[in-house]
């Protein structure tokens, strides 16, 4: 029988939620990482036992986690995966340069608009490959895109990002100049979309050398020009593995489409009761039908009258419901971050997602009904789903 | 001059990351100073590289400080000799995380 494992990052430390199929008994592992941002943490396609982990602190910095048994232990692999002489883990693996021979480093916008250097924080969000268990991509604050081909042993930044030249016209969400989303086409290994808040949408065709901006159609308030090239704060984007061309986006405000691979966008937010939030996923085998959670604005992160909602389209956008059942429909004030959402791939859908109330929530039939499968973790950061035959 | 026994206490989620317990000791050749307790320091255990200074910079992270024989010793030159009683190996070198630092 199948089984699912759900891999949740938050702001104290990450835990791995496991069941079989019927998703309704569940086993909890952690924290792992006790007392540590886990930011994201997600698994190979190719090797689902190699998970990769963002491990993160104001204190300490950046560290990158790497288990080969599937979460029951782990290590920090740089400079080889063996230990030191000593017999003590190695630790090259949290080491993210910029290529500033490649792409000087620039400024970016700051918050009060005027410029900024550009320094590395943390990474945001892990992209395993979709062909190579050694092959990881990851994106950071400042906003930059890494790969790594051996295992995450070694980082090297893709320049032409940051290169593309627009850099001092980035500026930062309330989260930090972060880039957070990043999606790899499965039919076309030379071409990654990735998002960031606040400069927008960027493709690469060839494998990451070259970028440009995909933002046509996205308009901003809080931008001069609300249909500036970049400079939108895009909070997530989805795609649908069976039709890469197809892209969901749930903007600061406005939930778009594009059906052109980001060439341009179409609002679809129809009759959502408010069109901010921050996650957007894909049904596994139904290609128009997408889940986002309304919330009430950005000034006030947290649902409209404290009803925790999924609303779902079937139709691609434009015409959504409200998936509530198992849901509080009183006195819920939590936040579903951006990398919090996520689905299985079992002939019944499951959908998942994790809030900062330290909720994670299952829906083992593509949303009708909800279950928490835990209410008491720390803010839940990030929530990927892996489906394990 | 040979090497000291230096003594060293690491913040919690140092110990956890460089899996010790307790105070660290090292041999530091002279002279004993900041820069030369992390070279050991990271020598002995790589995992700790970055998380106490910046890996090309080697500037102490914002929310680290280094004290010793009860004096704050965060901002003295990475360079400057270290007390006698650090380099003698008679009191610790402290590597504090800041109050401010971390989550709630």
């Amino acid at each position: 029988m199948s089984k699912v494992r759900v891999l949740v990052g938050t702001r104290k430390g990450a835990f791995i939620l496991s069941a079989d199929g019927k998703r309704d008994k569940w086993d909890v592992s952690g924290p792992f990482f006790a007392g540590w941002e886990v930011y994201h943490m997600k698994g190979s396609p190719v090797n689902p036992d190699r998970i990769y982990v963002s491990q993160t602190s104001g204190w300490f910095g950046q560290i990158i986690q790497v288990s080969d048994d599937g979460g029951k232990t782990w290590t920090a692999p740089g400079g080889g995966m063996q230990k030191s002489p000593q017999g003590f883990p190695m630790g090259e693996s949290n080491r993210f340069v910029y290529d500033t021979a490649a792409a000087p480093l620039t400024t970016h916008q700051w918050y009060d608009g005027t410029q900024h250097p550009w320094e590395f924080k943390r990474v945001w969000h892990i992209e395993p490959s979709l062909t190579d268990a050694e092959g990881v991509y990851a994106g950071v604050e400042d906003a930059a895109i890494f790969h790594s081909k051996d295992g995450a042993h070694s980082w090297r930044e893709l320049p032409g990002l940051r290169g593309h030249g627009t850099g001092p016209k980035w500026q930062p969400g309330a989260g930090g100049m972060c880039l957070h989303t990043i999606v790899l086409d499965p039919k076309d290994p030379n071409r990654i979309y990735i998002a960031i808040s606040a400069a927008g949408a960027f493709r690469t065709d060839d494998g990451g050398k070259t970028w440009k901006p995909i933002n046509k159609g996205l308009r901003s308030q809080f931008l001069p020009d609300q249909d500036s090239e970049v400079g939108h704060c895009v909070h997530h984007i989805a795609m649908s593995p069976s039709r890469p061309g197809v892209l969901f986006m749930q903007k600061h405000w406005d939930v778009l489409r594009s059906d052109n691979a980001g060439d341009n966008w179409r609002e679809v937010s129809g009759n959502l009761p408010t069109d901010f939030g921050f996650v957007i996923d894909v049904h596994s085998h139904e290609p128009e039908t997408i889940y986002v959670v309304p919330i009430k604005s950005d000034s006030e992160h947290f649902p409209l009258e404290g009803k925790l909602q999924v609303w779902r389209s079937k139709s691609g956008g434009n015409e959504w419901e409200a998936m509530t059942n198992g849901l509080p429909q009183k006195d819920c004030y939590v936040n579903v971050l951006r990398d919090a959402m996520s689905v299985d791939k079992l002939d019944d859908c499951g959908i998942y997602f994790g809030t900062t109330g330290g909720q994670v929530y299952c829906s083992p039939n593509g949303g009708d009904t909800w279950r928490p499968i835990v209410h008491d973790l720390p803010p839940v950061l990030s929530v990927e789903v892996q489906t394990l035959a | 001059m040979s090497a000291a026994p230096i003594r060293i206490e690491l913040p919690f989620h140092l110990r956890n990351l460089a899996q010790v317990s307790g105070e660290v000791c090292l041999e530091v050749s002279p002279p004993v100073t900041i820069s030369s307790i992390l070279d050991a320091l990271e020598s002995r255990y790589p995992v700790l590289r970055g998380t106490i200074r910046d890996h090309d910079t080697q500037q102490r992270r914002a929310f680290l400080r280094f004290f010793a024989c009860q004096e704050d010793l965060s901002h003295q030159s990475p360079d400057a000799p270290l007390p006698d009683e650090v380099a003698s190996g008679k009191e610790p070198f402290l590597i504090i995380g800041a109050i401010a630092g971390g989550i709630d």
